[in-house]
């Protein structure tokens, strides 16, 4: 049971990640594009103007528990910093 | 056009990933000796061969249409993540990997670990070994395999996926030591924008929705989501110097 558990939690970490919101509104999107064509409309710029809103929403929601690096990296434009998560 | 494209990101991805695997198998081969981690490597490599081969064919079976939605929609997921955190890196809201210390982390860890030798094989070098290559080429083998489902392309994918790992293991015994050098961000939001516009076109497609242009709608997203990507990294960056000129911790 361990096992499968353990393979369970790693495809939903490898397909939904640590933000099941984006995940989510992509489905509906994509619900909304398949309705959207039912009806005549060909709607292919619906998903990537949702992917852009669900990445700000994304980078909103890490940004304000992220942990930081050092400031003058980032100015010289190379943030750096030993990685000690990944 | 999406040929190219589609093998830039199955070498991108694997030549990345690999990356990470190879400075894990040095940390252990250098401190351990090197004949069970490459074993570990071997078996590794062999499961995840299988894995594509068994899978790959197997998707062709399925309808077109659905198929391509199905796998468009897991690989746009997949590859958002790897945007995501490649811009949360590029803003430094995110550090970045350092190839040099987690090697240094590896020799530690490896020569820490108790003596585990049975019928001639170390079985901690090999186990990690094994961990290490397998979990890293997990990803590879889901790319690989949505791209033969997408686009019906397993040779390809596969034969890029190969490539990446040639090269990397080939200049990893080289230098013999952790490929620090390479700008691993740069090509993880690189791979995470040709992730990502494929999903996207794959799904869309797959939704039953014709691009304008017909393949040509990939270039064309490419562009979109990485003028969104860059737009995104500025805005962040200039938040946390911002934050940091008025003392804020973000």
């Amino acid at each position: 049971v361990s096992h499968v558990r353990a393979f369970a939690v790693f495809c939903r970490d490898l397909l939904v990640g640590d933000d099941w919101r984006t995940a989510l509104g992509l489905v509906l999107a994509l619900v909304a594009t398949i309705l959207l064509d039912q009806i005549g409309l060909r709607a292919w710029w619906l998903l990537p103007l949702v992917i852009a809103l669900l990445l700000a929403r994304s980078l909103r929601r890490s940004t304000r528990t992220a942990p930081t690096a050092p400031t003058s990296r980032i100015r010289a434009g190379h943030p750096r910093r030993p990685d000690a998560t990944e | 056009v999406s040929t190219s494209l589609l093998f830039a990101a199955a070498f991108l991805a694997c030549a990345v990933e690999m990356v990470e695997a190879l400075t894990i198998v040095l940390a252990i081969g250098s401190v351990r000796g090197w004949r069970s981690p490459l074993l570990g490597v071997a078996a590794a490599t062999a499961a995840l061969a299988a894995l594509v081969a068994a899978l790959g064919p197997a998707l062709r079976l399925l309808p077109i249409d659905m198929l391509r939605l199905v796998v468009g929609a897991l690989l746009l997921t997949f590859g958002l993540q790897w945007l995501r955190k490649a811009i949360l890196r590029a803003s430094g809201y995110r550090p970045l990997r350092d190839e040099t210390a987690a090697f240094r982390r590896g020799r530690e860890q490896a020569a820490a670990a108790a003596s585990a030798e049975r019928a001639g094989l170390d079985w901690y070098a090999f186990t990690l070994a094994f961990k290490g290559v397998l979990l890293e080429g997990l990803e590879v083998a889901f790319i690989v395999i949505s791209f033969s489902g997408g686009h019906g392309r397993l040779p390809l994918a596969t034969a890029a996926a190969a490539a990446a790992l040639v090269t990397v293991a080939g200049v990893g015994a080289l230098v013999r030591g952790p490929l620090a050098r390479v700008p691993e961000n740069q090509l993880k939001l690189t791979v995470g924008l040709l992730l990502t516009s494929f999903g996207t076109f794959w799904a869309v497609e797959g939704a039953g929705v014709h691009w304008p242009g017909d393949e040509l709608a990939l270039l064309g997203l490419l562009a979109f989501l990485a003028a969104v990507t860059f737009a995104f990294v500025r805005l962040l960056r200039r938040e946390r110097l911002s934050f940091h000129r008025l003392g804020v911790e973000v």
